[in-house]
């Protein structure tokens, strides 16, 4: 449960490698000593998450398989990390996504279905998992981490920025969907956060790290918010970018 | 039969459950073809919803005055006990009374009041049920003299999931009893009481007020002088600093004879009458940053200036000596959407040391506690989970939205245990979960009691679920039966 000043008993990551996941877990996990489950793909890499959030916090830490690709498969992990967080999941974190690599994806293989395919296919099936698990405990909040990216989708991305797109909207309708049933929805929307998804490319401006969007998260997590922009000041750029002439959208650099 | 998202009066946490009452619901018996089924017998009805329970459990919950989680059950069923409020008997020559459970204390009072009889214990608002009081084993002003609530109680009907329903007695069911009175309701449901009464000739009080300078002198005025009087408190004003820390203003009040009255209004009808206001309700537009650290400074400022230095001999009506917050219809609502909390806690006779730090540390920190107040309590009884033990006990009103208010009451729970005090279960809705079972050395005992109540742990609450303590089985199940020896040899 969580209590009256929103620590938590129990954390879901679901792309437990997540590097913003994990940074949430840890401040989430932190004052109660919760439970932090992480489902990945990867095991070792998973197991070497675990290790450094059990180094870093006070949390119980149990890792689980999980494939968003594999749809079918989303509704026994949910279960699954219930019974490993022994009960109640206070807090779900969909945490996966892929980038991908626009020029590549564009010029042929499968890499832009695999984007759209993750990012938006396995958001909305673990999403609605994740819900109805929510809705039957009658609390708990998910938290979804869109993109600022999906936001108006730009020339320079628009596979991953599309698929955000969708994911945003599908975790904005089932927000809606789910008020008066005591389960929620956060969606965090950052802008360029410099983890390992985008090493090697330049900062975009107002780039932010995993730990502020972490605070920023646990922040909005306490005070009941619904949308949290990170950093908070990208809410009133993209208020103007929404409504830049095509012509002038189209020419905004990476 | 409804979903529908339920808070504490303390308005944090709000978690979604199917509410129920007895009665209301579809029985699994057939009256035409069992004539033992009775659908006006409240015990029937809640043995029907505790079966129909589903897999997270059910609670009862009253008029939902207790601060934190304790009558919530998300995903769960809460047995909704306000329409069993009927006063069943009175026994005027033995001042006591047959109610249902969910009856509330202000009906009791404005009915019984006028007959010259008073509840034994009054807590600090009339609109809480006598199934919560015993829940919470409440206490009142009068616990240095009169103890809790279920010191009171003669008698209390249970339906049990484990032992079906029960006449409890503190002679009889000694066990039972005292597990159900401060058991939070996890015990089973409590749906009638037969409850001690006090003879009074009149529905007014008389007050001595004394205003202090610092908090040596209102413990000092409390220490020698609550044993002179049923009733006792002190106001603290947490915002006060160096040498006026802890300056009080000090009540201290009995019921009021006839002849405290003046001669005009000694007729008993005129001295019995107990007609408190309807209460105003907060206003709906009251801004939610109305309660900050300035406007608390100046309520206290302005409450502590009124306060004459001495006042004795002033004969007040009870509802303004015992509950001046009822005045005021849902009060929490001004605390803004985000809500408050209540932080109390008891630490034993000799650990002024530590009460005086924890005063200092909310002072220093400007934490701005709209009510604080401080009070001796006296002997305990032998409920495991009842509340008060002998010592000083500080309640504070804290809004949930000041910055560093999980580690600063983090550490007071550090600090309260470390003196061996302990918080109040109904009040809380944060304690550090790992430090319950140093709060309450009988959590134990009381664990195994209610795994004979409630064997299946059908009995759950928000609060159970947060304080694993509270859920945990009385002892530890035994290992599993090697699986080998069943299935080997044979095949």
């Amino acid at each position: 449960m969580r209590d009256a000043l929103g620590a938590v008993q129990s954390v879901l990551v679901l792309g437990g490698t997540s590097e913003i996941g994990l940074a949430i877990a840890a401040e989430l996990a932190g004052p109660r000593a919760a439970t932090v489950v992480l489902a990945g793909r990867d095991p070792d890499a998973l197991d070497t998450a675990a290790c450094a959030l059990r180094q870093g916090t006070s949390a119980k830490v149990e890792t689980l398989p999980f494939d968003a690709g594999d749809t079918a498969s989303h509704d026994g992990v949910v279960a699954e990390a219930a019974r490993l967080a022994g009960g109640d999941l206070d807090v779900v974190v969909v945490a996966f996504g892929l980038l991908g690599n626009q020029a590549e994806d564009e010029a042929g293989g499968d890499g832009a279905v695999r984007v759209a395919t993750t990012n938006y296919v396995g958001a909305v099936s673990a999403g609605l998992a994740v819900a109805r698990r929510l809705k039957e405990q009658g609390h708990g909040t998910l938290v979804a981490l869109s993109s600022v990216a999906g936001e108006r989708v730009r020339r320079a991305n628009f596979i991953y920025g599309s698929s955000k797109a969708g994911m945003d909207g599908f975790f904005q309708g089932l927000g809606d969907a789910l008020a008066g049933t005591g389960a929620r929805v956060l969606i965090v929307r950052p802008g360029f956060v410099r983890t390992r998804m985008t090493a090697g490319m330049a900062d975009a401006p107002m780039a932010t790290t995993a730990e502020a969007v972490a605070a920023a998260t646990v922040k909005g997590l306490q005070t009941g918010r619904e949308v949290v922009w990170v950093p908070g000041a990208l809410r009133a750029v993209f208020a103007v970018f929404r409504h830049l002439p095509r012509f002038a959208w189209r020419r905004i650099p990476a | 039969m409804a979903n529908r998202p339920l808070t504490g009066w303390g308005r944090t946490s709000p978690t979604v459950a199917r509410v129920v009452t007895p009665g209301a619901q579809e029985t699994a018996h057939d009256p035409a073809h069992d004539p033992a089924h009775d659908p006006a017998d409240p015990a029937a009805a809640i043995g029907d919803l505790i079966r129909q329970a589903g897999p997270r459990g059910l609670i009862a919950r009253g008029l939902g005055r207790s601060y934190g989680d304790a009558a919530q059950n998300a995903g769960g069923d809460v047995v909704l006990m306000t329409g069993c409020d009927r006063i069943l008997e009175v026994d005027l020559a033995g001042a006591t009374a047959v109610v249902e459970a969910g009856v509330s204390l202000d009906r009791v009072m404005r009915t019984l009041v006028p007959l010259g009889l008073w509840p034994a214990v009054s807590p600090g608002t009339r609109y809480v049920t006598v199934g919560g009081a015993i829940g919470s084993d409440i206490h009142g002003k009068g616990h240095h003299r009169d103890g809790t609530f279920g010191a009171h109680v003669r008698s209390m009907e249970v339906v049990t999931p484990g032992l079906g329903p029960l006449t409890l007695t503190p002679e009889d069911t000694p066990d039972e009893f005292w597990a159900t009175t401060g058991g939070m309701g996890l015990t089973g449901i409590v749906h009638r009481a037969t409850i001690e009464l006090l003879p009074v000739e009149t529905s007014a009080i008389r007050v001595d007020s004394w205003r202090t300078d610092d908090l040596d002198e209102t413990m000092a005025l409390l220490a020698e002088r609550d044993r002179l009087y049923r009733y006792s408190v002190a106001w603290i004003d947490c915002l006060a600093r160096g040498s006026s820390l802890g300056r009080s203003i000090v009540e201290f009040g009995d019921h009021a004879t006839l002849d405290d009255l003046p001669a005009g209004r000694r007729q008993p009808e005129r001295a019995l009458r107990f007609n408190p206001l309807d209460s105003v309700p907060a206003p709906p537009w009251a801004p939610s940053g109305l309660l900050n650290r300035w406007t608390v400074a100046a309520f206290n400022e302005f409450w502590y200036r009124k306060a004459r230095p001495r006042l004795e001999g002033h004969v007040v009506p009870a509802a303004t000596f015992f509950h001046p917050l009822d005045m005021v219809d849902g009060w929490n609502r001004i605390y803004g959407a985000r809500g408050f909390l209540q932080y109390q806690f008891v630490l034993p006779d000799g650990q002024e040391a530590t009460l005086r730090r924890i005063i200092g540390d909310l002072v220093d920190r400007r934490v701005a506690s709209f009510l604080a107040v401080l009070k001796r309590f006296g002997p305990s009884n032998p409920a495991p989970l009842s509340f008060p033990r002998p010592g000083w006990t500080l309640a504070l009103d804290l809004p949930v939205a000041y910055a560093g208010l999980p580690t600063l009451l983090d550490g007071m729970d550090e600090l309260v245990v470390e003196a061996g005090g302990r918080i109040y279960l109904a009040k809380d809705s944060r304690v550090r979960p790992d430090l319950l079972e140093q709060m309450y050395p009988d959590l134990p005992r009381w664990r195994e009691i209610r795994d004979r109540m409630d064997p299946g742990h059908v009995m759950r609450s928000d609060l159970s679920r947060r304080l694993p303590a509270l859920a945990a089985a009385g002892r530890p199940a035994p290992p599993p039966e090697p699986v080998a020896a069943l299935s080997g040899g044979e095949a």
